[in-house]
């Protein structure tokens, strides 16, 4: 769809909007509406909408595969590491009391890294899950509608 | 008083005739495409759904995965296969008949139900007023969704964010990579003919 202008141009302007909105959601969401898992389909979407115009190929440049084979289990990794860190400060598996000076802290820092974890995996996956489709067709013409 | 009440019941009644209306929409047509879209569409009038009932986290889920993601990867499944479903509908009675006795069941089911926003209601008593102190007291996060999720329910959280990754682990073995290897393949073949 790279010669629709009016798609290209919109699209441009409202991806970086995107991304920064996901990025509000992720580190607001103790506070407003969404989390970890909104923010990662949210910031997904930027680049399924990237390759959508630009096509799959120019996304892949943007976001590399390599960084996704990291990013999947990395999220999940830091959700495990936060409850390990809380065991190895003696607390209990996922107790965020003892994260911080005090337990109120702590449980902020918790759900913060927690989310964050969240986020990171399902940004990974939902891309990887994009390109996996995506990446099996040939790009799609405007006649094929 | 009166006067938002009667908005908000006029919401819900135009929601779900939208609803409805979409609904049989999907089941009608036969253009994979419209499909597509009309269960897009669903999916957010559904995250409408979600805001009138105060469930503001579900309804951005709904908005950004149903309608957003779910979507498109529908649409790039279907350039995998044919555009229009066959046409082999018959009317079968058995199937009628339950799907009807298990509708009239859930619609029986709901006139127990307590009403909306019901402080009484067994959902609210077990432990929820403990999670709703502690959000206040101890976690001090607004959001109570956010401090359920991501500290009294620690564990499903982590469960579902281990279930997410074995998702797109399971879709990278049997979908990624699959060009590569098989221009790889396409090399190696074409150099050392059929041996494998």
């Amino acid at each position: 769809m790279r010669h629709h202008l009016i798609l290209r141009v919109v699209s441009k302007l409202l991806i970086p909007f995107i991304l920064l909105y996901a990025l509000y959601v992720q580190f607001h969401g103790d506070f407003g509406p969404g989390g970890g898992f909104q923010a990662g389909v949210i910031f997904a979407a930027a680049f399924v909408l990237y390759a959508l115009i630009f096509g799959v190929q120019a996304a892949r440049r943007a976001f590399p595969d390599s960084w996704l084979a990291i990013l999947i289990p990395l999220g999940v990794l830091i959700f495990a590491g936060t409850g390990i860190a809380s065991l190895l400060l003696g607390g209990t598996f996922l107790d965020y009391d003892v994260l911080a000076s005090t337990p109120t802290g702590g449980q902020h820092l918790g759900i913060l890294v927690v989310e964050f974890g969240v986020g990171v995996t399902v940004t990974a996956v939902m891309i990887a899950i994009f390109f996996a489709y995506a990446g099996r067709t040939h790009e799609i013409q405007d006649d094929d509608w | 008083m009166m006067e938002s009440g009667i908005i908000n019941i006029l919401v819900d009644i135009s929601l779900m005739t939208l609803l409805g209306i979409t609904a049989i929409g999907i089941v009608r047509s036969r253009n994979l495409f419209a499909t597509a879209m009309l269960s897009g569409i669903y999916s957010l009038i559904s995250a409408a759904v979600f805001v009138t009932l105060d469930a503001v986290d579900v309804a951005f889920t709904e908005a950004a995965v149903g309608a957003g993601i779910s979507t498109v990867l529908m649409l790039g499944a279907m350039t995998l296969t044919r555009r229009s479903e066959k046409h082999a509908i018959k009317l079968h009675i058995g199937p009628l008949f339950v799907t009807i006795g298990i509708g009239a069941a859930l619609i029986y089911g709901t006139v127990d139900m307590p009403p909306f926003g019901s402080t009484d209601a067994p959902g609210f008593q077990h432990i929820v007023p403990e999670y709703i102190a502690g959000s206040r007291d101890d976690i001090q996060v607004p959001n109570i969704v956010t401090s359920i999720l991501a500290s009294y329910r620690g564990f499903d959280t982590l469960g579902e964010t281990a279930v997410i990754f074995a998702a797109g682990i399971g879709v990278l073995f049997l979908l990624g990579r699959r060009r590569e290897d098989e221009e790889a393949d396409e090399s190696s073949n074409s150099g050392k003919g059929e041996d494998a």
